[in-house]
């Protein structure tokens, strides 16, 4: 019995130690010369690997930079500061510097919403949209079943005590996984220093709305005709702010009969000191 | 010793299908079928692997393992080391040899290395008791297979595209589904030849 032990782990050793030989001999031998200039690059990125570019990751993001002449400003998360290092380093002047934006979940039904069944399947919004749509009569809305939250390279969404998926705004960084993600597509990516947003999605009428949800745009269009900056629009029955335009007034914020259009810098300051 | 052989071929391609009918490497089959030419790729890759794991098995099972009396226990510990070495090898090698060979097949080498068609495979050949020309055909036939069950699948996908699907199958449920269909579809080969 020992001397088989000793045999099996002679052999196994043995054949360990001859592969790893070969390939460190091989490695040396084959190494392929890499641009000095992807390694520095990648070095820049956040090294998130999140994907929001365009490439499998940020090395294959750094790659394809120096190779293929990708856009040096393609990286979300870093954002200019990120681009210009990398301008530095290709020697490229970086042009149009973007507002960071961050992602919102336009929907705050949760408990506000009727349910037509209990969902009781996978915990997981795909296979609950797959199902009739989810349990909640909205068809639009935020299942809250957390397939962004898994998503999120940054840990920045936690579903809230309303049963909806609320995004930390200092945590995301605008990639845009979960606006992929999400089978509602009821996230949008809106600038960072916006403080008023319609969170609602339904695109049914006024009336349907109401037997619904007690926080849905009805499309009344009262915010349209409160706003003085011409910056909200209803469009196929649900109201949009233009962010170009809006100056955070708060007018229509405070004339929304059913306060779908919310001042969330508000909200914000409430759950940020309860964790 | 050619009828063997090409007994051999068939029956790991066609009767045997290691995807349809073994039900090996189904994580690749269904993650990689999307489109037919990274199909193509995929499969051409893991025909490669399978006929250098073959052979590799082969030596270590008769070189080292049976001499010493280890074949029954250090069986899947040592092919999957020297498989995935072995491949990792070649990898470099093709890397620098030949950059677009690289491009078009090295990305699926480092998935390909330790799925289970490969190591049961491996085990398969030894088992059976194949010589090192058998255990190669062997490793060919059942890597042709793999291609031609992953293509037919991908070409399938690519029209599942456009077709309208109800709501709730739609996804990993018509996949599978269609997989399901195709080893039916497979199962007719199973009169084909006796071994």
């Amino acid at each position: 019995m020992n001397q088989l032990l000793g045999i099996s782990t002679m052999v196994m050793g043995g054949t360990g130690v001859l592969f790893a030989l070969l390939l460190t001999y091989t490695s040396k031998k084959f190494a392929v010369e890499k641009d000095t200039r992807i390694e520095e690059i990648e070095e820049v990125l956040p090294g998130a690997n999140c994907g929001a570019c365009g490439y499998p990751g940020c090395s294959a993001y750094a790659e394809a930079i120096v190779q293929d002449e990708a856009s040096i400003t393609l990286c979300p998360v870093g954002g200019t500061n990120v681009a210009s290092q990398i301008g530095g380093i290709m020697g490229i002047e970086v042009e149009g510097a973007n507002e960071p934006l961050i992602a919102r979940i336009k929907c705050d039904g949760g408990k506000n919403c009727t349910n037509t069944f209990e969902y009781r399947g996978i915990q997981d919004c795909h296979a609950a949209d797959a199902l009739h749509g989810g349990q909640q009569s909205c068809k639009y809305g935020c299942l809250g079943l957390g397939s962004c939250v898994a998503v999120c390279p940054f840990g920045a969404i936690n579903i809230n005590e309303n049963g909806v998926a609320e995004v930390d705004p200092t945590k995301c960084t605008g990639c845009g996984v979960c606006v992929k993600e999400c089978p509602k597509a009821v996230i949008d990516l809106v600038p960072q220093n916006a403080k008023v947003h319609v969170l609602c999605k339904n695109k049914e009428r006024g009336k349907e709305v109401r037997q619904k949800c007690q926080v849905g745009c009805i499309a009344c269009k009262i915010c349209e005709r409160t706003c003085e900056h011409d910056a909200i629009k209803v469009e196929n029955n649900v109201a949009k702010i233009d962010y170009s335009k809006c100056v955070n007034c708060m007018a229509c914020v405070n004339k929304c009969p059913t306060k779908a259009i919310k001042d969330v810098s508000k909200n914000e300051a409430s759950v940020c000191c309860h964790s | 010793m050619i009828k063997e052989l090409l007994l051999i071929f068939i029956g790991a391609m066609l009767v045997n299908n290691f995807v349809l009918s073994r039900f090996l490497g189904i994580c690749p089959f269904l993650g990689v079928s999307k489109k037919v030419d990274v199909a193509l790729g995929m499969g051409m890759a893991t025909t490669f692997v399978m006929t250098i794991s073959a052979i590799a098995s082969w030596a270590i099972q008769f070189y080292i393992l049976e001499p010493f009396g280890l074949s029954r226990f250090l069986q899947y510990v040592s092919f999957v080391l020297v498989i995935a070495s072995l491949v990792q090898m070649i990898e470099m090698f093709i890397k620098k040899t030949s950059p677009n060979l690289h491009k078009s097949l090295g990305i699926f080498l480092p998935l390909i290395t330790t799925n289970c068609a490969i190591l049961g495979l491996a085990l398969l050949a030894v088992n059976k008791g194949y010589n090192m020309i058998q255990s190669a055909v062997f490793g060919l036939g059942a890597g042709l297979g793999f291609t031609l069950a992953i293509v037919i699948m991908a070409g399938i996908r690519e029209e599942l595209e456009i077709a309208d699907i109800p709501q709730g199958l739609r996804g990993a449920g018509i996949t599978l589904l269609t997989a399901g269909i195709l080893s039916i579809a497979f199962l007719g080969f199973s009169g084909l030849i006796s071994m």
